[in-house]
């Protein structure tokens, strides 16, 4: 019989607040990632949306092409047109 | 039972709650998280997807922008000139010219002259254009490209100001007049006679140019030898005419000189016509035939 109050005082007081140490910190653990993943998704959102003129890419891709021909037409010109440097 | 099994049975019902409100509410937060990531993992997709060209269309207009580059530098150092196209690019862009040119690694070595402390970027550009610009131009004291002085001089020249400051010294006129520290005596006359002193003082101060003569030959004159004369003279000696450097009157009677300065050749010259004697007159113009002055009379009269 003694032993048993002894097994029910150990329940109590050693395995019950350990338990209930062990299951807090998980739960803590838990709900602090939350926060954080919350943060994430907000920010690939916003990334994604930062994205969207990625197809104006496109357009860049085709005014620097006539950009740079238009430049190399103008130096074909000044290149018959004006001197070059002279030597030494 | 014994009280001692009762409280076994309490102690172990409250180690389960504990360990259901814990369990519980663990659950309850790895379900948000898993929601979030989720959320996350949509943006993360739609991230992938929309930079998924971005790539190769970047990768392009580097190509694009690289050919531009590599034709400006090397138009630029084709005109320029390696030293003047790396001062220029420091010019304009203070610090740029130590990175150098991509395609000359041996601009990187090259110590840029000062071409903005002499050249506003206008006159530079003009210069760069052609032969034909201001600053260009040529020049007896040489290049102005050069001539860091004069270079300057050139450019603010350029540019208008309210009060003329520049240059501060300009070449002096020409003088002239007997008073001149440089006297050209006429090496030739051209019409009327030499005025000597005399005449100058009763005609006054005009009357010197003529005593002085235009423009000596030394100078270019009209009495110049001929390989100082332009090609193509636009009045010569037949033009101009040229006096005898005689006082023996041109013809054989001359002018009367008792009439002065009030002397007419009309009147006072020529040949003394003896009286009576008709003029000559088969050199004057024949007048009209009096049957061409009837026509033009009747003519007149009918358009009335």
């Amino acid at each position: 019989m003694i032993l048993w109050w002894i097994g029910n005082a150990l329940l109590l007081l050693v395995v019950l607040p350990v338990v209930v140490y062990l299951l807090r910190g998980v739960l803590d653990a838990a709900r602090s990632i939350v926060p954080s993943v919350n943060g994430i998704a907000a920010a690939a959102g916003a990334g994604s949306k930062d994205l969207d003129a990625v197809p104006l890419l496109l357009t860049t891709q085709d005014q620097v092409k006539q950009t740079v021909e238009v430049v190399a037409n103008y130096g074909g010109s000044l290149d018959a047109i004006v001197d070059d440097a002279e030597e030494g | 039972m014994p009280a001692a099994g009762i409280v076994t049975i309490i102690a172990v019902v409250l180690i389960v709650l504990a360990l259901v409100y814990y369990l519980v509410s663990t659950i309850v937060a790895l379900r948000q998280i898993s929601a979030g990531l989720d959320q996350a993992l949509a943006g993360v997709r739609e991230i992938i997807e929309k930079s998924a060209p971005v790539g190769d269309v970047v990768k392009d207009i580097n190509q694009n922008l690289d050919a531009g580059v590599d034709l400006l530098e090397g138009l630029l150092v084709k005109k320029a000139g390696l030293v003047d196209a790396v001062g220029l690019v420091e010019g304009l862009y203070p610090g740029a010219a130590a990175a150098g040119f991509r395609n000359f690694p041996d601009s990187r070595t090259v110590t840029p002259p000062r071409i903005s402390e002499v050249y506003t970027k206008g006159t530079l550009t003009l210069a760069r254009l052609g032969r034909e610009a201001p600053i260009a131009a040529a020049s007896p004291s040489g290049p102005v490209l050069r001539n860091v002085e004069g270079g300057s001089l050139e450019a603010r020249s350029l540019y208008p100001e309210n009060r003329q400051t520049r240059p501060e010294k300009l070449p002096r006129s020409p003088v002239i007049g007997t008073d001149a520290p440089v006297q050209y005596p006429p090496s030739e006359q051209r019409g009327g006679t030499t005025p000597g002193e005399a005449e100058i003082r009763e005609k006054g101060p005009w009357a010197e140019t003529a005593a002085e003569g235009i423009v000596p030959a030394e100078l270019g004159g009209s009495d110049a030898p001929k390989e100082m004369l332009a090609k193509d003279p636009q009045l010569g000696s037949p033009a101009l005419g040229e006096t005898t450097g005689s006082d023996v009157p041109a013809t054989e009677e001359g002018i009367d000189p008792s009439a002065g300065d009030e002397a007419d050749a009309t009147s006072d010259g020529g040949p003394e016509i003896p009286e009576g004697t008709e003029p000559d007159l088969k050199d004057a113009a024949a007048p009209p035939r009096q049957v061409d002055v009837d026509s033009a009379d009747t003519k007149d009269d009918s358009a009335t």
